[in-house]
């Protein structure tokens, strides 16, 4: 159990700048993931706190151990990899004890942990199949296995879940979170899949291009994201080009270039995010907050349209509404009924809620 | 600063850097400064002489060798192309054994093979004297030698390169894009020279330049079937034989300026992008041959395939049971038993050869297995400056004809240098284990790239991440995956080892001479018999080796060659 603490990591691979400038605090337990689209360097930086990569600028702690350069087998980190990277030329047991056997513990310590944690991972029935014998998500407990019985000071994860088909991932998930509730180790995720982030981590770092973009719990970043990118990445929503118009009592106002009008935001951090004068705006508004309807609705930021395409989708429904010809708006309502879908091509009215609005700044190149 | 990473890269590298330098690079070297003395003194003369009017035998060596290697390459394509399409694409009773015996030529060493031809086909060959005697002729109907000769035997010893290439990528072909190509409205005819024959040239191509490779570098056909015709490989031989070492050396680079050239046209070749299937293999899928008349006829060419490509390994064993002294002035043996056999074990300087050669390549093959990890691992794994240039020193012993290497060594050690520590080795036991070492080094380096290749990075991490150092993962993880790769190239390495003929006769002295110098030496004595029988023990060797490999390691025959 440890903290992991990465302060002005910068790790360049030639001329091209794969991280920069990061600084994290991991705190002890934490479950923490780093979110961002392939080559954002989430990637890189779990390398370099598993000691595979050494940062080109930085230092790296662990509580207030400095691991900068501790080479990786010096680490005590439990690395679970993307293709799971077991050893094909043994069988699961001795994939699980490898870890154990390195560290020189005896025959029947290094039997009764092996078996005990592939009781915990619900795979000793098959302690002497050959590793090619298992399917995937067998595989990926192996995997897993291996990185917990060494119990390391912190748990890593590359995309775990990116090789197995949806349903064994979803059972994944909850195994990997059981592990680590169970074993309380700090955990560091990587992955690109927003629903794996948001369901299962304490706190997530969004990353693009290298920077670290926001940290925040999941509801801190879906609800109250610092950027459009952001906003664009985790979830859906409808991002327009609006710059300022106004300040009211409780409320501001921003002109949406799109709709040629303006729109009121309350004035709370929760709907605008911090930003300065030279910043290009964004407004943000989820399509669940965005109310459509046939009949005209009282309040503010009503704009009418027309509906364009009703998608369904099971649980919950589509519609584009077609604001002008330079603007499609999506709203997204539950599922209640066939009375309730509006038909293509009609006539209805858009509110963008004031208190659901998000104005965020463009992200930084 | 250096971080351990980069000086373990260091630490690897110096051994192998060190022995490519010292037993590769610096007798190539040797062998060119050589080619500009003439009597000890620089000049061009050599050069001159091998160009100029003075010696026109030495260009028309050059001028016989590649016009010779470019017939080789047509009927050996001429042979395995058809072959493998029909034992690849058609169903029909025997198919499965037709193509297993296709590819034994491979398992007869080039002397080996030629002496078998030799007595097959040749003036005093079983064939054309059993066809006078059956028909009452006069004279023999046909008898191979000198050019007609050489051609054969390449053919017959080539043809697997392409037999293989086109089987392995008729089996890589995805039948979906012949049948796209049908439903398109192409016929047949259409299909096979629009679709089908273009998916296969890269293979031709790469199988073309490997035949004319190893044709511009054969000596043993040339040398025991020439007769007055005069090959650049059999030259040098000559030119050493004579004493005339300098001329050695300017035939030796020109004949590796022309193999080498040929190497980096076939790795450009390669390297270029190549229209692989994108699409998963859907295994081989072969046409059921219904029509009878086909079905027979397809049957008595696989049958007759098979009696011809099998008589001289059935040629080789009878004449191994006859004894000395008992085939003379006969047409045919009449005495046969295993006197040949037993005298290998009962006398000692006819096993003698035998144990020299198991000697030797049991000596080069530990070397080439150590050293051929290391240097793979290096180049596979590792980032350095200069990579590719020692790649390429790694695959010059490859492309470099066997007489060159045995030059190269015999100009590089006839005199004392550090290499050598301070020894002369030309006319040592040492020098042939070293020129087999040279030679299979580049053997057991591809075989071990292509698994280290394989290996995914992580695999390493995952160990060093589990707490393992860096030797003991590599003892632990990365070895014992590798180790198939390793075996089957060491393996190979070993057999070849064991029926190297080039250099050995290049390099060999009374007190080591091997397996193939005694037959050369037991046919110029005229005892048949006991050359046939040190010919089957190269080739139990060889069959017992490729069993292995492709039982035990999961290596293909193909792969040994490529």
């Amino acid at each position: 159990m440890s903290t992991v603490h990465l302060s002005a990591i910068t790790k360049q691979f030639g001329k091209v700048t794969a991280v920069e400038d990061l600084d994290l605090l991991i705190k002890e337990g934490e479950f923490f993931t780093f979110l961002g689209p392939s080559g954002c360097g989430k990637t890189t930086t779990l390398r370099m706190v598993a000691g595979f990569y050494y940062p080109t600028k930085g230092v790296v702690k662990f509580n207030d151990r400095v691991m900068t350069t501790v080479p990786p087998e010096k680490r005590n980190t439990g690395m679970v990899f993307q293709n799971y990277a077991l050893f094909p030329h043994m069988t699961v047991f001795e994939n699980v004890a490898f870890g154990l056997k390195v560290r020189k513990m005896s025959k029947e310590e290094t039997k009764k942990r092996v078996e005990d944690v592939l009781r915990k991972v619900r795979l000793d029935q098959y302690a002497e199949r050959q590793v090619s014998q298992l399917s995937g998500g067998q595989q990926q407990r192996v995997a897993l296995a291996r990185a917990l019985v060494i119990e390391p000071d912190i748990l890593l994860l590359d995309e775990p879940l990116s090789n197995l088909d949806a349903r064994l991932r979803d059972e994944m998930r909850a195994e990997i979170l059981r592990l680590q509730k169970e074993y309380k180790i700090t955990t560091i995720y990587v992955t690109h899949d927003q629903v794996e982030a948001l369901t299962m981590s304490d706190r997530i770092a969004v990353f693009n291009s290298g920077k670290c973009q926001q940290v925040g719990t999941p509801t801190e970043i879906y609800n109250e994201p610092v950027n459009d990118f952001v906003a664009e990445f985790i979830g859906e929503t409808n991002l327009l080009g609006v710059s300022e118009a106004g300040l009211g009592e409780n409320h501001r106002l921003y002109h949406v270039d799109a709709l040629g009008s303006k729109v009121k935001v309350n004035n709370t951090s929760l709907n605008v995010a911090g930003y300065t004068e030279n910043d290009e705006l964004r407004l943000s508004v989820r399509p669940e907050a965005i109310e459509v309807s046939a009949q005209p609705v009282a309040g503010e930021n009503v704009f009418p349209g027309k509906v364009k395409l009703v998608q369904f989708t099971g649980a919950a429904v589509h519609t584009y509404v077609e604001m002008n010809d330079r603007l499609t708006l999506v709203g997204t309502a539950l599922n209640q009924g066939p009375s309730t879908y509006l038909k293509e091509g009609a006539e209805v009215y858009v509110r963008l809620p004031e208190d659901q609005i998000r104005i965020v700044p463009k992200a930084g190149v | 600063m250096l971080n351990a990473e980069k000086r373990r890269t260091l630490v690897l590298l110096i051994p192998v850097v060190l022995i490519l330098t010292g037993y590769v690079l610096y007798p190539t070297l040797r062998t060119a400064y050589e080619s500009f003395l003439h009597n000890g003194v620089p000049s061009f003369q050599n050069y001159e002489d091998f160009f100029g009017s003075k010696a026109k035998a030495n260009l028309q060596a050059l001028w016989n060798s590649v016009w010779i290697s470019l017939l080789s390459v047509l009927f050996s394509a001429l042979i395995g192309v058809p072959l493998a399409y029909i034992f690849n694409r058609y169903e029909f009773p025997g198919r499965r054994f037709f193509s297993n015996i296709a590819i034994m030529p491979i398992v007869l060493p080039s002397l080996v093979g030629v002496m078998a031809f030799m007595f097959l086909y040749g003036e005093a060959g079983l064939i054309p004297n059993a066809i006078k005697d059956l028909l009452n002729l006069s004279e023999v109907p046909f008898k191979i030698g000198g050019i007609s000769g050489i051609l054969i035997v390449h053919a017959y010893t080539m043809y697997p390169y392409f037999y293989m290439t086109t089987a392995s990528a008729l089996s890589n072909l995805d039948l979906s894009l012949e049948e796209a190509a049908s439903n398109l409205g192409a016929n047949r005819f259409k299909v096979f020279w629009q679709v089908t024959f273009p998916l296969l040239t890269p293979g031709f191509v790469a199988a073309s330049l490997l035949v004319f490779m190893v044709s511009m570098a054969s000596f043993s056909a040339p040398f025991l079937l020439a007769g007055g015709f005069r090959v650049l490989s059999l030259q040098i031989y000559f030119s050493k034989i004579n004493g005339d070492l300098e001329m050695a050396a300017t035939q030796s680079v020109i004949l590796s300026i022309v193999s080498i050239a040929f190497l980096l046209f076939m790795r450009w070749y390669q390297g270029r992008k190549d229209y692989r299937m994108a699409s998963k293999g859907i295994g081989a899928h072969r046409s059921e041959v219904n029509n009878p008349m086909l079905k027979w006829t397809m049957v008595t060419l696989g049958v007759f395939a098979v009696i011809i490509l099998l008589l001289p390994h059935a040629t080789l064993l009878i004449l191994s049971l006859v004894p000395e002294g008992t085939w003379t002035w006969q047409t045919y043996p009449a005495v046969f038993n295993l006197e040949n056999y037993k005298m290998l074990f009962d006398t000692p300087y006819i096993w003698e050869p035998v144990r020299n050669s198991l000697i030797m390549a049991v000596i080069a093959c530990f070397g080439v297995f150590v050293f051929g990890i290391f240097t793979s691992y290096a180049l596979v794994k590792r980032n350095f400056i200069g990579k590719n240039l020692l790649d390429i020193l790694v695959m010059i012993p490859w492309a470099l004809p066997a007489t060159v290497i045995g030059m190269n060594l015999i100009l590089a050690f006839n005199s004392p240098n550090p290499f050598s520590f301070g020894q002369i080795l030309v006319g040592t036991f040492w020098i042939l284990p070293l020129a087999y070492f040279i030679r299979f080094l580049p053997l057991v380096v591809r075989s071990t790239n292509a698994v280290l290749e394989q290996l995914d990075d992580s695999i390493e991490e995952a160990a060093q991440n589990l707490g393992a150092k860096w030797f003991y993962t590599f003892r632990k993880v990365v070895i014992p995956i590798i180790m198939p790769g390793v075996l089957s190239g060491t393996l190979l390495a070993f057999v070849q080892a064991v029926g190297e003929f080039p250099t050995s006769v290049l390099l060999y002295t009374i007190g080591n001479r091997p397996i193939s110098i005694e037959i050369m030496n037991q046919l110029r004595m005229f005892n048949i018999g006991q050359a046939a029988a040190y010919g089957m023990i190269q080739v139990a060797l060889i069959a017992v080796v490729m069993f292995i490999s492709s039982r035990f390691l999961g290596v293909k025959a193909e792969k040994s060659l490529g």
